[in-house]
């Protein structure tokens, strides 16, 4: 197998609540590689969510190593993390997260704002973007005037903009109906078979199906690591 | 620096700048109070430095109402600042015409002495024709004219003769010549003036307005003349001296100072009793007076700027606390911190501007209300609309900087679960 694009080895995190220490995370070895279709189950407290923000850099472990694409982050300042989420990672929110006073394209021009690039360029990829999620003609709305399901669609071409390595959905389907929900993860379906790379935090098993290969973390460790082995067809 | 690193920062501080603007639209009504601070504080300055400005072009031209190397003496300062000390003036011995006539004759460095008083109020009679009651009569000699500065228009002077006979002739300033012979040759007629009657022997060139006064409206008879009606226990003359040169115009004030203490029998050790004023005296007279009025003006902006500032830093404290959730969501897709601490500047300096911008329009358009109430040339006081403008910057980055790098070290992952 090639080298994993992820690499967790060993990872803690842990919290001082007063004089005691609390493990969120207690070593915890993943290896995650390209164009993988992953979930992470657990319970609320798990650790789950600590997981999901040392994997996408909004957080740095305690201890342990982590390397993404060859680079180690758990050595990188706050300006390293910031350009690591910029342009390796997309992120999905169960809240969708979007700025209220900025229209679709607005919203998903801003990762490109922060990656630096022109004007003119930044058009051209999030129209296109918006387009991949099917709101090619809701570009001029800002979100309330959208129904659920498209702003999280809003969410998803922000997320892909930038063409991550990764796309990471931190519950996504959690604030949407049965019908949108199920749209969503379709749309997931199509653009793990592009060949992206997602990684789903989920407590929903039914959500988690979707994914090729399921963690379930459990007080601070991973639990089971399950991968099926179903070829998808990939054409 | 390097080409992307340029544009980088450019990038950065254009979508700084639209934020900015987005932000202030969001909340019109608060933005306006805020700025409004800053509007108020600008505004003061920019109209006092106007108007004074409008005062001090004007003035520096306008009080050259003496001649080159002219001082004047007088019983009374020319300006006096407080009333308190006019009991001091009042108890002084008058100038008078023999004083003039004793300095006249021993002063050996002057290239001329003059005299000159005068009575306002009168009103003209010529023929049926009454002229407005406000007319300043100036009584003088030969040399009065050219000591302010006048130029003769028509006729002639008035000469050494008319004043050793006390002549009743005139010169007549252009005001009188547009109300009484606007169709006749004034020249050679006659007109009564408080009971007296005179002949017309000149007319002066017309000098315009200053302050929006008009500076024609005056008659000239010789000053023995005017004595003979007007001198009462009051009357008090102005002398007026001319140096011959530059060089010799502190010789010659020391040397009629000199004789003047002696004419007027001042015990040695006594200050003067008499004032010496000249052009230079007027200008700084009264350049004390506007630095005053600057000290102030500057200070109460300096107050005023201050609160404006404390009112931005709060805005903007709210503004980062309102926005949590934004700055949460914007760290997580990649910005920077300083990305975050560039968006949060720039709305506070541009708040800062737009109030600035409006003070100093505001403040220009009522200081230039001086120079319409004075009939005097606007003015744009450019050097202080520039500092204006910097220190609204500087209030901006002053006061924004804490809120700003507060909104730059907030915890992503808190931002992200704020509600």
């Amino acid at each position: 197998m090639s080298e994993p694009m992820i690499s967790l080895k060993e990872i803690t995190r842990v919290y001082d609540v007063g004089a005691e220490k609390v493990y969120a995370l207690a070593g915890v070895d993943v290896d995650i590689h390209n164009n993988e279709y992953l979930s992470i189950m657990g319970p609320s407290g798990s650790g789950k969510s600590t997981l999901m923000n040392i994997i996408g850099c909004l957080d740095s472990p305690s201890g342990g190593l982590y390397n993404f694409e060859g680079e180690s982050v758990h050595t990188m300042d706050d300006n390293q993390l910031a350009s690591i989420r910029n342009q390796k990672i997309g992120f999905v929110f169960q809240t969708f997260n979007l700025l209220p006073k900025l229209t679709a394209l607005r919203n998903v021009e801003l990762p490109l704002i922060y990656a630096n690039i022109p004007k003119d360029e930044r058009m051209v990829q999030a129209n296109l973007a918006l387009e991949k999620v099917g709101l090619g003609d809701r570009v001029k709305h800002k979100p309330n005037e959208l129904s659920g399901g498209q702003r999280q669609r809003v969410a998803i071409a922000r997320a892909l903009v930038t063409n991550p390595a990764i796309i990471l959905a931190d519950e996504p389907t959690g604030n949407l109906d049965s019908k949108s929900g199920e749209e969503i993860m379709k749309l997931f379906d199509e653009l793990h078979a592009q060949g992206n790379t997602i990684i789903l935090v989920t407590h929903e098993a039914y959500i988690a199906e979707h994914a090729d290969r399921t963690i379930t973390i459990l007080d601070g460790k991973i639990n089971t690591d399950i991968t099926k082995h179903i070829k998808r067809d990939v054409s | 620096m390097s080409k992307t690193k340029r544009s980088h920062l450019k990038n950065t501080l254009k979508e700084s700048l639209r934020m900015a603007l987005q932000a202030i639209r969001d909340n019109k009504l608060r933005s306006i109070l805020t700025l409004l601070g800053i509007t108020i504080g600008v505004f003061s300055v920019i109209g006092v430095m106007t108007a004074i400005q409008t005062l001090e072009s004007s003035i520096n031209s306008g009080l050259n109402v003496f001649g080159s190397n002219t001082f004047n003496v007088q019983k009374y300062p020319a300006i006096q600042m407080g009333g308190h000390t006019r009991n001091k003036y009042r108890n002084r011995k008058n100038i008078t015409y023999r004083q003039f006539e004793e300095l006249s004759r021993r002063a050996k460095l002057p290239l001329l002495v003059s005299v000159s008083d005068g009575r306002g109020g009168r009103s003209i009679k010529y023929k049926d024709k009454t002229g407005k009651s406000n007319l300043y009569v100036v009584g003088g000699d030969a040399w009065t004219l050219r000591l302010y500065n006048t130029f003769l228009g028509d006729g002639r002077n008035l000469t050494e003769q008319d004043v050793d006979f006390s002549r009743r002739v005139a010169v007549l300033g252009m005001d009188v010549v547009d109300q009484l012979f606007p169709f006749e040759d004034p020249m050679g007629k006659k007109f009564t003036i408080d009971g007296i009657g005179y002949t017309i022997v000149g007319v002066s060139e017309r000098k315009g307005e200053m302050f929006g006064e008009s500076q024609d409206n005056y008659l000239l008879i010789p000053i023995t003349t005017f004595l003979n009606r007007y001198a009462s226990h009051r009357t008090s003359l102005d002398i007026s001296v001319e140096a011959p040169s530059a060089e010799l115009y502190d010789k010659t004030r020391e040397e009629v100072i000199g004789l003047l203490r002696v004419i007027r029998k001042v015990p040695p050790g006594e200050e003067n009793d008499f004032e010496i004023t000249s052009n230079d005296e007027l200008i700084a007279t009264f350049g004390t007076f506007t630095n005053g009025v600057k000290l102030f003006a500057i200070a109460i902006s300096t107050i005023a700027l201050l609160v404006a500032g404390i009112g931005i830093m709060n805005i903007m404290l709210v503004s980062v606390t309102e926005r949590i959730k934004e700055i949460g969501i914007r760290k997580a897709i990649g910005a920077k911190r300083r990305d975050i601490l560039f968006q949060f500047l720039a709305e506070a300096v541009f708040l800062s501007e737009i109030g600035g911008i409006a003070g100093v329009i505001l403040g220009i358009l009522g200081g230039n209300l001086v120079s319409l109430a004075f009939n005097i040339p606007a003015v744009i006081p450019i050097d202080w609309a520039i500092i204006a403008l910097v220190v609204c910057s500087l209030i901006g980055i002053g006061f924004g900087s804490y809120p700003a790098w507060r909104a730059s070290k907030l915890d992503p992952i808190e931002s992200l679960r704020f509600e």
